[in-house]
């Protein structure tokens, strides 16, 4: 029978994304990529920098996140996030300018390594999209 | 009695507010509604927020060890008050109904013995506190700049208060917000949120999670998070309460300026009757005495 799933997307300021007929999604998680089909077990992780790519029955959309939680429950994907840019809407120069930030941030050396590995993360991700 | 050229210029001079107000609340309206509609789309991130870490609690198993955010120092001897207020004036009671709030909490804590140090959030929190609590009042945030609030600010405010926590420099932290409930009900709210007052649900579900990388990790991430959140609900919900109360406000101050108007129009008509009938009986009495 069908595939589908729900997917929501929300960030502090508002619901970001809401779908209903997702077939996959790979998110950026922490211990690396996971996609995420229906009837997966019930599961909790934070992401990482990276894409987020939804596929479903209208095509097929990714997504720029710096940070964030997963919940998937009950076929109801929630993913929880402050920062999440649309790679179809999103301007080069805004990249650019996170490409920036994250250079400055990775230049401060007092970090400690978890953060300079996300940092990391970041950059690269960042470049690959620039 | 007044002379007719007082009342005529008083008349103006309370038409002129009148015109003050009512744009006031003409604008306050237009922000209420999009405050409102900000505090209604950041509801479910900060509602899913929460269930995540209930879920993640209750997953727990050994619960001493968690981040301390979770579980607190063991101590309850330094609170923390966390006071948000608005930036600008004229919003009726909206930043004395939170004063009082977080007033009557200080003495109270004050009355137990306990310790408290102030953060205040806004600037007409900080002139009314800083009389009384001078000394208490370690930082003070004014978000003047933003235009509306946004995650950013929240997450600024956030991680000081993480910072000081990490410090050692308080042991429960509170926030003081007014949440929204319509335009003309505000309620005054002190929110705990170190450590995290968790009500345990009654119908929470036995629903075993995967955790990749595991609970501890998880959650240690995500309680500054959580905080973050929290301040930023607040500021979402403070600043739908802020227009709605600045929309009642100015709404009364509106009418009672019109019923002044009319008040002194009737005063100024009167007086002017009065007059045309004084010169009317000196023209008459002198017109009989020739």
């Amino acid at each position: 029978m069908s595939e589908e799933f729900k997917v929501e997307v929300v960030n502090p300021e508002k619901s970001f994304l809401s779908k209903e007929d997702a077939t996959e999604v790979v998110v950026p998680a922490f211990e690396g990529e996971m996609g995420i089909l229906k009837d997966h077990i019930s599961i909790i992780s934070f992401l990482k920098p990276g894409i987020i790519t939804i596929h479903s029955k209208s095509g097929e959309e990714k997504f720029y996140v710096e940070d964030g939680i997963v919940e998937f429950k009950n076929n109801n994907l929630s993913i929880l996030t402050s920062s999440i840019f649309n790679l179809n809407e999103v301007e080069k120069n805004k990249l650019q300018d996170l490409l920036k930030l994250a250079e400055e941030e990775a230049n401060k050396s007092e970090a400690n390594d978890q953060t300079k590995y996300l940092v990391d993360q970041k950059i690269e991700v960042l470049k690959s999209l620039n | 009695m007044a002379s007719l050229d007082d009342l005529k210029k008083r008349i103006a001079s309370v038409k002129s507010t009148q015109k003050i107000t009512k744009a006031m609340k003409m604008v306050a309206a237009a922000k209420l509604r999009k405050a409102q509609e900000s505090a209604e789309k950041g509801r479910p991130y900060s509602e899913k927020m929460n269930n995540i870490i209930l879920n993640l609690s209750n997953g727990i198993s050994d619960k001493e060890n968690t981040s301390k955010l979770l579980s607190g120092t063991g101590n309850d001897k330094v609170h923390l008050c966390v006071v948000m207020t608005s930036d600008r004036g004229l919003c009726g009671g909206f930043n004395s109904n939170i004063i009082k709030k977080a007033k009557s909490y200080f003495s109270k804590i004050s009355a137990e013995g306990k310790e408290f140090k102030i953060i205040t959030v806004g600037s007409k929190g900080n002139d009314q506190l800083k009389r009384v609590y001078g000394e208490k009042i370690i930082e003070n945030i004014s978000f003047k700049e933003s235009k509306n609030a946004n995650y950013f600010d929240a997450d600024k405010v956030g991680k000081m208060v993480i910072e000081k926590f990490e410090a050692g420099e308080f042991d429960v932290c509170t926030i003081f917000y007014n949440q929204f409930k319509n335009v003309i009900t505000q309620i005054p709210q002190a929110q705990q949120i170190v450590p995290l007052n968790n009500e345990v649900d009654e119908n929470n579900s036995d629903e075993s999670y995967e955790f990749e990388p595991d609970e501890d990790e998880i959650l240690s991430n995500l309680l500054p998070k959580n905080i973050s959140t929290q301040i930023f609900k607040a500021m979402l919900e403070n600043s739908a309460s802020e227009q709605g109360s600045r929309m009642s406000a100015m709404d009364n101050a509106t009418r009672n300026a019109g019923e002044m108007v009319d008040k002194l129009t009737i005063e100024y008509n009167r007086s002017r009757q009065a007059a045309i009938t004084k010169e009317l009986i000196e023209i008459i009495s002198g017109a009989e005495s020739l």
